[in-house]
Formats: structure tokens, C-alpha cells, sequence
């Protein structure tokens, strides 16, 4: 089994109050085949081992589909690999002797709560506001009630296939949260389940993101961070609804 | 021991403001901004081609354009009384302006609400170990930046050729060419407008690229040609500009090389065609 030595520069903050500043560990004899979490393990056994405090760190399923994970490694969202999230990042992505430095997202509206953990809960209101479907109660439906067409369904799998991590509003220079939003918008929008609560939707997920996020520039950066390589396209069909929707939802409310 | 630490929830950093009426209430949305944004963007960007194309005429020299100048001033003098239609088109480009320039404004304001410890300067400055930007390129960084410096340049360009205020330049009215030549013939002027030229195709790059998706203009089958047309767009825009500062440095535009008498201004070539 291959090993190798790194140092590592890791963001340590004891609380959301707290300054926070980087510190040096050597994390040696490191398997290849670990994952970058499972490397941040090894270096908490030993810190553990000489009584520090270990590094705070988020993770949960540990096989890129719960989006709990996500730190910035080396000035990018989950590290060097394209559409990988942290936990399936492995060592053998990395050289002996490297030196990577570990930085929780940062945004005004993602709080470090300890370390490298932050508090991504907005991401949670955004959804909260709209993103959900009516439907009756009761026994299941029939299979295949509803006909969708095949490139409909993919479109609306690409867009379900957003974890929540965060990545987007990492990588974003403007702290934004448009993918991320997108995808949760453009996910149900697409499908004929969706249609009902679509333009309300639209207009109450766009206006909850932008209470707590930045204004998006269309620089593309979070499709390149993004773990499920979300691409762009949802951010321009969310564009296109939400002033659709500053229509609809006037005429809805009987104004015009 | 392990201790419980309770936290307030991530409070919203602006409150939504109080709904103003239907169209008026999308200004006060983000993405209702970047349309407007976007809208203004491709007014602007139509005046900014317009205006490379038509100074054109400085190559056909001083007689054609200073009565493509005129032209201008005569659009529309069959409905309107004359110069009528052409303040109404800079009074159009003054509102385009301070739209595209307010939005652009704000929206940078809330950005760098959004991001921890960073400035008006540096907006885009978030981590402490520095971030390895992979798509983001450095016209999409400087929008801001670009864009100020083009606006300064703007009001430096009609404080030289339409106002005609600069002691360094032998204005004449009514006879662009030589104002043309004389502003350019200075080297610091020349190289003034390069910069700002290459600032504002790097503005338009990346803005074009950006105004199809701020107006949600998506289509797969020409989504892979945006780029190219931006590139493109920016690129002619460009070529077509820069050639005024260097082909006057470069000698090949002055007061010898010219069709009509030279050194004559407009009052005289008037003189000379009402004489005819
Ligand atoms: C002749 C001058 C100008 C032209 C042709 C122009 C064109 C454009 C276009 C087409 C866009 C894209 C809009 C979008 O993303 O939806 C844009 C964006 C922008 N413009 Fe301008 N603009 C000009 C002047 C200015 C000035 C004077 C400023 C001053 C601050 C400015 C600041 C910005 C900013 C900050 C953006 C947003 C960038 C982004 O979304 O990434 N522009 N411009
Ligand atoms: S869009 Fe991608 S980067 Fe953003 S939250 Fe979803 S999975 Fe993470
Ligand atoms: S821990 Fe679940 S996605 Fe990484």
C-alpha cells in the first residue's frame, strides 16, 4: 500500500465568535486509498492521542449523495477533482510532500460554527419557501399516471441531482446562491407536477436567496465546483420564470 | 467533555423591501436588476457598434464626415425640427446609463454584503488561504472596475470631441476630422483611448456572454455559440476603435491626408458649397 507525507494548513475557529487562524499539522503515512475525510480522521487520532481538540468537520454518508460534507481545499470547493464532493476525494489525488491547505466555505450567510463546519441552514429556508408539490393523500397513485416526456424527465433529474453542499455559494466571488436555487426551482418546475405552485414557487424561493445571498454575474465558477456538475442552464430558465412569474402571480392575485 | 453550544440561526442579511407596483417592483429584485441590466447592456452595445461603424467615415475623409455628423442631426427633420431626434436618442443613452450603472451599483453592494470581510474593492476576496478561481475569468472579475473606468472615459471623450472644452485640443466646431486628429495626435491622448477600449471590449466580453443568461436566453442547440459571439462582437468593436488612436499615431490619418481642402473647417466648407 502506497503512503505519503503532506503537511496540512487547517482553519481552526473554536466557536462563531471566535478568531479563527490557520495551524500547521503533518499528517504522515497517509494511505492513497482514503478519502480526504478519512485522511482528516488520521490527523484527528492523533490529535486526540495527545489531548487536542480535533478538527471539526462535517460529513455523513461518505459516498457523494447527502451533501454534508465540502470544505475548501487548496482555494477550491471540494478540492482539485471535477464533480467529486470531499468524501470521495481520494489521497492518490495528491503528491508526497504536498502541501494543501484546508479553508471552511465562507459566505456572510454560512456562520462557521467550529473549525471547518459551517452553518448552511439558509440553503434550507430557500427551500422551505417553495420547494415542494401539493398532492393528495391516500393511496399511492398508479405508476406512469402522469406521462413525462423522456428529455423532461432527465432535464428534472439533473436538477434533482443537487446534494444541497453548498459548493456553489463557496466557489461563487459573489457568494451567491443561484445553482443551487436553480436546481431546486427548475427540479419541480420542469415536471407536470410541479405546474401548480410553479410561478409562486419561483418568486418565493428567487426572493428568499436574495435575502441572504449575493447577486449572481453568470461567471460559471459553480458549475465547476459543483459535485453533480449542475450545469448553468437552470440559472437561465430561473431567470426567465422569476419575471414570468412577477406576471402570473399579479394576475393571480387579481391585479391586472 | 463535550458541551452544547446553542446558536442563532443564520439571520437574512437585507430585509425584502415593501412591494412597489408591478413593473417597478422587478427593480427591486436581483434578478429583476440583471434584466435590466442586460437590456441596457445590449442598447448600449448597439450605440457602441453604431458609433464604430459611423466614425468609419473619418477614413473617407474630412468632407464625408462631417456630413455624416450633420446627417445625424438631421434624422427625422421631415416629422420634428432638426437635432430634435438626436437629443432624444442622448436623452435615451443618459437613462440607459444610469440604469445599467445603478443596478450595477447595487448589485455589488448587496455582493459584498453576502461575502465575509471584503471591500467595495475587493468584493471577491472571501478566503484567508486564497481561492483557485477555475471558470471565472479576469474580464467577468473586473466588471465592475471596467465599467468605471469606461464610464470616466466617456465623460472624458465628450468633454474632448463633443464639448470641445480641452485646452490641449484645437476644437473646431463642426469640423470633426480635424478635432478628430487633433485630440490623437497627442501620444498620453492616443494611449488613453487604447486603454480604455481594451477595458470596455473586455467589459463587452464578458457581458454579452452574461446578458443571455440574465434574460434566460438558453437554447441547446445555440448555447455553444454564445461565447464565440461574444468574443466575436467584442473583438470587432475592438479592432474598429483601436484603429482611430493608431492609425493617427502611425501617421496615416492627419491633415495632409485629406480629400477636401485641408485645414478647412465647416464654416468654410459650407461657405465654399453655398458659393457653388
Ligand atoms: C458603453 C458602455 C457599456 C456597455 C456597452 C456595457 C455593456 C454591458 C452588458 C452587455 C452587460 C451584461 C448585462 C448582463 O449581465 O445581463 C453589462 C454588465 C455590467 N456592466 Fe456594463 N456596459 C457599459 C458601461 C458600463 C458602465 C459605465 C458601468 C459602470 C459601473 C458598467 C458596469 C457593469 C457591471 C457591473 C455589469 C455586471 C457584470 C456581470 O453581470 O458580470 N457598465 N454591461
Ligand atoms: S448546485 Fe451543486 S454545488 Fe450547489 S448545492 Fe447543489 S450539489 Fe452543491
Ligand atoms: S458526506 Fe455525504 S456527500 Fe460527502
Amino acid at each position: 500500500m502506497n503512503t505519503i507525507n503532506l503537511t496540512l494548513e487547517v482553519w481552526r475557529q473554536s466557536g462563531p465568535a471566535a478568531d479563527g487562524g490557520f495551524v500547521t499539522y503533518e499528517a504522515n503515512d497517509v494511505a492513497e486509498d482514503m478519502s480526504f475525510l478519512e485522511m482528516l480522521d488520521l490527523v484527528n487520532e492523533q490529535l486526540i492521542a495527545t489531548g487536542e481538540e480535533p478538527i471539526e468537520f462535517e460529513s455523513d454518508c461518505r459516498e457523494g449523495i447527502c451533501g454534508t460534507c465540502g470544505v475548501m481545499i487548496n482555494g477550491k470547493a471540494h478540492g482539485p477533482e471535477k464533480a467529486t464532493a470531499t468524501c470521495q476525494l481520494h489521497m492518490r489525488k495528491f503528491d508526497d510532500g504536498d502541501h494543501i491547505v484546508v479553508e471552511p466555505w465562507r459566505a456572510t450567510s454560512f456562520p462557521i460554527i467550529k473549525d471547518l463546519a459551517v452553518d448552511r441552514s439558509p440553503l434550507d429556508d430557500i427551500v422551505t419557501a417553495g420547494g415542494f408539490i401539493g398532492v393528495n393523500t391516500g393511496s399511492a397513485p398508479d405508476a406512469n399516471l402522469i406521462p413525462v416526456p423522456k428529455e423532461t424527465a432527465d432535464a428534472a433529474f439533473d436538477a434533482a441531482a443537487c446534494i444541497g453542499c453548498g459548493a456553489c455559494v463557496a466557489a461563487c466571488p459573489n457568494s451567491a446562491a443561484q445553482l443551487f436555487t436553480s436546481a431546486k426551482i427548475q427540479h419541480l418546475n420542469l415536471l407536470p407536477q410541479g405546474q401548480a405552485e410553479r410561478w409562486k414557487r419561483t418568486e418565493a424561493m428567487v426572493e428568499t436567496m436574495e435575502q441572504f445571498f449575493g447577486s449572481c454575474t453568470n461567471h460559471g465558477e459553480c458549475t465547476e465546483a459543483c459535485p453533480k456538475e449542475i450545469p448553468l442552464d437552470f440559472i437561465a430558465y430561473t431567470n426567465r420564470d422569476y419575471v414570468k412569474s412577477k406576471i402570473k402571480n399579479r394576475k393571480l392575485a387579481g391585479q391586472s | 467533555m463535550a458541551t452544547t453550544m446553542s446558536r442563532p440561526k443564520p439571520e437574512p442579511i437585507s430585509k425584502p423591501p415593501r412591494q412597489l407596483p408591478f413593473p417597478l417592483s422587478l427593480y427591486q429584485t436581483a434578478v429583476g436588476k440583471k434584466w435590466v441590466m442586460a437590456l441596457t447592456g445590449i442598447g448600449l452595445l448597439g450605440f457602441v457598434l453604431a458609433h464604430m461603424i459611423g466614425n468609419l467615415h473619418l477614413y473617407e475623409g474630412p468632407v464625408e464626415l462631417r456630413e455624416y455628423a450633420e446627417t445625424l442631426r438631421d434624422i427625422g427633420t421631415e416629422v420634428i425640427p432638426r437635432t430634435w431626434f438626436l437629443w432624444g436618442f442622448r436623452l435615451g443613452l443618459i437613462a440607459m446609463f444610469a440604469l445599467h450603472i445603478h443596478a450595477a451599483y447595487t448589485l455589488k453592494a448587496m455582493s459584498v454584503k453576502a461575502n465575509p470581510s471584503s471591500s467595495v474593492l475587493d468584493g471577491t476576496k472571501k478566503y484567508e488561504g486564497g481561492q483557485d478561481f477555475i471558470a471565472v475569468n479576469f474580464a467577468g472579475r473586473t466588471m465592475v472596475a471596467s465599467g468605471t473606468i469606461v464610464g470616466l472615459f466617456i465623460v472624458y471623450h465628450l468633454a474632448d470631441l463633443t464639448w470641445g472644452v480641452l485646452p490641449w485640443v484645437d476644437y473646431e466646431r463642426g469640423d470633426p476630422y480635424h478635432n478628430v486628429v487633433s485630440s490623437l495626435e497627442n501620444w498620453p491622448v492616443a494611449l488613453l483611448y487604447i486603454v480604455a477600449n481594451i477595458l470596455l471590449a473586455m467589459h463587452i466580453f464578458h457581458g454579452t456572454w452574461s446578458l443571455f443568461q440574465s434574460l434566460g436566453i438558453n437554447n441547446p442547440r445555440y448555447n455553444g455559440a454564445r461565447r464565440a459571439f461574444a468574443g466575436s462582437i467584442a473583438a470587432v468593436i475592438l479592432i474598429g476603435n483601436l484603429s482611430f488612436p493608431i492609425l493617427v499615431q502611425a501617421g496615416l490619418v492627419d491633415e495632409d491626408n485629406c480629400t477636401a481642402p485641408c485645414g478647412i473647417t465647416g464654416e468654410e466648407v459650407e461657405a465654399e458649397e453655398a458659393g457653388q
